[in-house]
Formats: structure tokens, sequence, C-alpha cells
């Protein structure tokens, strides 16, 4: 099989090392920023907020690079996250006023 | 089906008909298998989180050093683990196979050092009285979430060692194509995206301080 039969078979992965090795470098960053936020004892509603946000990017740069979803179709991303996003609403919406309730008389 | 229809398929402004996402059925047996993994994990990580809120008492064990020291290396160690796999998967659609073979027998080194280190976190908090039912520090359903949590992410990377060598002795062998690499390393980043949210929710928000 040729190369380039190949990278079709693999559908357009784009054989970027560098700009992968880029994208990793990031990740750790990110991750040294969590850490750090840690260790400088940040209030908890704070770096319960920063932290989601910045595990979001994360998560996004592993999908759009290094699971090539950016170079998938983007039908493929209509398709799948704004239905995982539905499922996490509902989820959230149904959960965590109780949750608050019952924190909220523990410490009354 | 003759090959000029599903070409018009593919190439119309949807792509809809025979490949409405223009991959393979693996591929987009995958991505099905992601998504409905990611509820599970999504469900395990939300109830972990109204829990803690709903009490007080809830324990906050991990002192930086040497816990939060040691679950961020775990994090590293799996994040290079994906490096190496999106490396593996470049090789394999270049059509080099010996190069995504040694690729993804270093996902895997890294994939077993990641559990050697977590069995041995495991091992310490088990000896500092962490139980299912049961913990010295506070409410005592933290041990059954962080077991749970922790515990079904170890499976997954057990899980994906397993694969990882399947994949690897077919590929080598000339029975895997270049896509059943390309499938193999969504699984494999995918459990590396859940570690990113299981790190920063199980582990940098129980922050023990002197």
């Amino acid at each position: 099989m040729s190369a380039h039969a190949n990278a079709e078979a693999a559908g357009h992965v784009p054989a970027k090392a560098g700009l992968f090795v880029i994208v990793w470098i990031g990740l750790v960053a990110i991750t040294g920023i969590e850490v750090l936020l840690a260790y400088e004892q940040v209030a908890p509603g704070i770096m319960l907020t920063v932290l989601v946000g910045l595990s979001v990017i994360k998560a996004g740069l592993i999908m759009a690079y290094f699971m090539h979803l950016k170079y998938e179709k983007f039908i493929l991303v209509l398709w799948l996250v704004p239905a995982f996003m539905f499922c996490v609403m509902m989820i959230c919406i149904f959960f965590f006023p109780d949750s608050l309730r019952l924190g909220s008389s523990a410490m009354h | 089906m003759a090959h000029g229809e599903r070409d018009v398929a593919v190439n119309s402004a949807w792509a809809g008909g025979v490949r409405p996402f223009a991959m393979g059925s693996k591929k987009l047996g995958m991505w099905l298998f992601i998504i409905s993994d990611s509820l599970t994990f999504s469900v395990l990580l939300l109830s972990y989180s109204y829990l803690r809120l709903a009490n007080a008492d809830w324990p906050r064990p991990f002192p930086f050093s040497p816990s939060i020291i040691f679950s961020t290396i775990m994090t590293v160690v799996l994040l290079f683990s994906s490096l190496t796999m999106v490396m593996a998967v470049a090789a394999a659609a270049r059509g080099r196979r010996g190069t995504a073979v040694k690729w993804i027998l270093g996902t895997m080194a890294g994939g077993a050092a990641f559990i050697g280190l977590h069995l041995t976190e495991w091992m310490h908090l088990i000896e500092a009285g962490l139980r299912p039912g049961a913990n010295p520090w506070g409410s005592p359903l933290f041990g059954a979430v962080f077991f749970g949590v922790t515990g079904l992410h170890m499976t997954h990377v057990a899980i994906g060692v397993i694969y990882l060598g399947i994949v690897a002795t077919g590929f080598g062998l000339g029975k895997f194509k270049p896509e059943d690499v390309e499938v193999s390393g969504q699984y494999w980043h995918f459990v590396d995206l859940v570690w990113m949210f299981v790190f920063p929710l199980v582990y940098l928000m129980s922050v023990h301080y002197k």
C-alpha cells in the first residue's frame, strides 16, 4: 500500500509532528497552571471555575488535534457535541439544586 | 452499489447518503462509543460533585507534597503517552509500520507506568485507612466515589494497554490498516481526556493545606 493510500485509509490525518508537540506542550503548560492554582490556595469557588474552564480547553485541544476532530466533517461536531452537552445540562439541572439545598441545610 | 454512486453521495453538500460523515464504520463506531462513555464518566463526576456539595465534612486528604506532586507526575505520564500515540497514528498514515509499532509500544509503556503509579497511590491511601465505605477524615462516601471514579478510569487504561497490544501486533504483521491504529488512538486519547477532568476535580480540589 502506498503512503498516499495509507493516508487515505487513515482518514486525512495530518502528519505534522511539530504541531502535535506544540499542542502537547500547551497541555502540559495548562496542567502546570492548574497545579500552581492548587499550590497558591486559591479560593474554592474561583478555583473550581478556573479548573473546569482549563479542563474544557484541554479537552478541546485533545479532541481537535489528537483525536483529529478538527480534520473531520463539521457535521460530526454538530452531531456529537450538542447531543452530549444536552445530556450533561439535563443532569446538572436535575442534580444540583438538590445538592445545594442539602449542602446549605447541613451547614445550618 | 456502484462506485460512482458512492462518490456522488460522499461529495454532496452534506456528504450524506452512503457515508454521511465521510469516515469508516470503525471510526464512527468509536466516536459513538466515546460519546456514550463520556456520559458515563460525566455522571460519575457530577455525582462526585453532588455528594461533595451536599456533605459539609467532605474530606480533603491530599497534601500538596507528596500527593499532588505524585498525581501531577501521573498526569504528565498519561499526557506523554498521548503524544507517543499521536506519533504512532502519523507514522501509520505514512505507511511506516515499524515506526508506528514502536510508538504504540511506547504508548503501552506509558499506560503501564500510569497504572503502576496509580496502584502505588491507592496502596498508600488504603494504608492510611481509606476504604469504599469508611475513612478517617470525614464523609464515608468519599472512598466509594474516589475508588469508583479512579477505578473505572484505571480499568479503561488497562483495557487500552491490551487493545494497543493487539493493534500493534496486527499492524506489525500487516493484518490491520492505518485506520485501525487511528481508531485505537481515539480510544487512548479519550482515556487521557477523561483524566483531564478527574485530576483537577478529584485531586486539585481536595488539597489538604496545613
